[in-house]
């Protein structure tokens, strides 16, 4: 790998910038791997990266049926924070945002990760009691965690409504400065070279239709480049994890439905920070380009289909201009929609299965794109030594079986 | 926007519905007798198929019964709906299942 630096930017300039070498190489697969991860979304690649870099796995592959960060990693409002209520959760996603922290000198690779805080608004005494103690539980787990009054809100971001006569008035936030976002595509990219690097196969273009199964273990996958080997395979594919469950002959407490975001024309700097509210349940940010990046709620049916329903978009798009009404003439350019996963605890799965060899990461719903480096990190460990990392041990398939649930849904005060 | 018709008041918008999720799971018959496996199974695994579904909507800003819809969850299609049995199964039967389709499903799914 050439590895990028001011230098490296300099000497390709003068070279019309026409001699770059590619960022990952694209080779045919191999007859078999000691590990297979099915899904070259974020999380899938960072798997691959982790498993090559921390655990020594010389011979790995990635399947992806379409481009590498095409599903929901390249759609998504792109926010990483980590103060989730319940201690299980908390940590997993605090690993994440620690290994956020210094992923573009990893990785050799600018994800452009921009911690300019994340509020979460309260709009009833309720939503105030339930901040209160959230902030407390994350504070407790050494989680930087505020609560702030309208006052404070109304300073760090002028354009808010915080009239106490609003439709949704707002009474004070939690605001986590630690919390930001990320570049999503740069995130895929930035893993899949640093991967590629340490010899992953990325194989894009490759779609899995099959796992052979015998006699209770895993021995590879049916692929449309042909079959594929493996002693372990980790599957990563968000929306689609009940289709690949089915290949395996397993069920998952698991319900796929659409999720949409949309982007505005780009205008001049307005929100620095990001805003969310899970009251009236929408969440806000303005990207490098001047773009509003504003995400809805899920549609409550289930679907596969990558678009939702008008209503949702409608929802969302009330709640913004009642927190911001100057956002009221801001032409949408793009809405686009994924499918997410929603487990009935709405925490991830990153789990041994009944099948031997066979793991499955999935479950992250409506919040995965901030766990990314966490989740590969510990789904990598995961697939090493075929037991589940003190972090990710809770997040087992087996606790839906022992009651032992993980009850995120309220707690994180929004969509995730 | 899905155009749902309900069995009693004809097509409507899909404002007009709440989602009930999966048709079709009978409540144990013997709860004492399930192991905490099949407890699990029953409240928490579905089906989630990528294709046809049956599922259970609600028409609760019309006359709040519950009704059963075949959707394809890939195209989004609403092949039919149908109204819901006495037996606890979800398959289409005659007009008998009217009366009961108010408080049939109404504790299982529906918030």
């Amino acid at each position: 790998m050439k590895r990028y630096s001011a230098l490296s930017l300099l000497r390709n300039a003068l070279d019309y910038n026409r001699k770059w070498p590619t960022a990952w190489r694209s080779p045919e697969p191999k007859k078999s791997y000691e590990a297979i991860i099915v899904g070259g979304g974020g999380h899938g690649l960072a798997t691959a990266y982790y498993l090559a870099r921390d655990h020594g796995f010389k011979n790995v592959a990635v399947l992806e049926k379409n481009w590498i960060g095409g599903g929901n990693t390249g759609r998504n409002t792109s926010i990483v924070r980590s103060n989730y209520l319940w201690t299980e959760a908390s940590l997993l996603y605090e690993k994440s945002l620690r290994l956020w922290e210094g992923l573009s000198r990893d990785l050799n690779y600018n994800v452009m990760f921009s911690q300019r805080g994340v509020y979460n608004l309260g709009h009833s005494l309720q939503d105030m009691r339930d901040i209160e103690r959230r902030v407390n539980a994350n504070r407790l787990n050494g989680i930087d965690a505020e609560v702030i009054g309208p006052a404070e809100v109304k300073k760090a971001i002028p354009c808010i409504n915080t009239s106490p006569s609003a439709r949704y008035p707002i009474l004070g936030a939690s605001l986590q400065r630690r919390g930001g976002v990320a570049r999503h595509d740069a995130v895929a990219w930035g893993f899949a070279r640093a991967a590629d690097a340490l010899g992953v196969d990325i194989i894009e273009q490759c779609e899995v239709t099959g796992i052979d199964v015998r006699a209770g273990r895993a021995l590879g996958v049916a692929t449309t480049r042909g079959p594929i080997a493996a002693d372990r395979i980790g599957v990563v594919v968000a929306g689609n994890a009940g289709v690949l469950a089915k290949m395996a002959g397993l069920r998952l407490p698991i319900e796929s439905h659409p999720l949409q975001a949309f982007v505005s024309e780009p205008i001049r700097p307005v929100l620095d920070t990001v805003v969310m509210s899970g009251a009236v349940h929408g969440y806000i940010s303005q990207s490098d380009k001047g773009e509003l990046v504003v995400g809805a709620g899920i549609d409550a049916y289930n679907g596969y289909g990558q678009r939702g329903s008008f209503p949702v978009i409608e929802h969302a798009m009330q709640a913004i201009i009642e927190l911001f009404p100057a956002f009221s003439r801001v032409r949408m350019l793009r809405l686009w929609g994924g499918i997410v996963d929603i487990c009935p605890d709405a925490c991830p799965i990153l789990s041994k299965t009944p099948v031997e060899g066979l793991y499955f990461n999935c479950g992250w719903g409506t919040g995965g794109f901030k766990a990314t480096p966490g989740s590969g990190w510990a789904f990598a460990h995961t697939l090493a030594h075929d037991r589940p990392h003190e972090l990710n041990a809770p997040f087992s398939l087996d606790r839906f079986a022992s009651g032992a649930l993980i009850d995120e849904h309220g707690a994180a005060a929004v969509a995730h | 926007m899905l155009l749902i018709e309900c069995p009693w008041c004809g097509p409507r918008a899909e404002t007009e519905f709440s989602y009930g999720g999966e048709a079709g799971i009978a409540r144990p018959a013997d709860p004492d007798a399930l192991s905490d496996a099949e407890w699990a199974d029953y409240l928490f695994y579905r089906s989630n198929p990528k294709g046809a579904h049956r599922e259970l909507w609600n028409h609760d800003h019309g006359c709040r019964r519950w009704f059963g819809v075949e959707r394809d969850t890939a195209t989004y299609r609403i092949e039919r709906s149908y109204v819901l049995s006495h037996t606890g199964s979800d398959a289409a039967t005659g007009s008998d299942a009217a009366t009961n389709a108010g408080t049939g499903y109404s504790s299982g799914n529906g918030d």
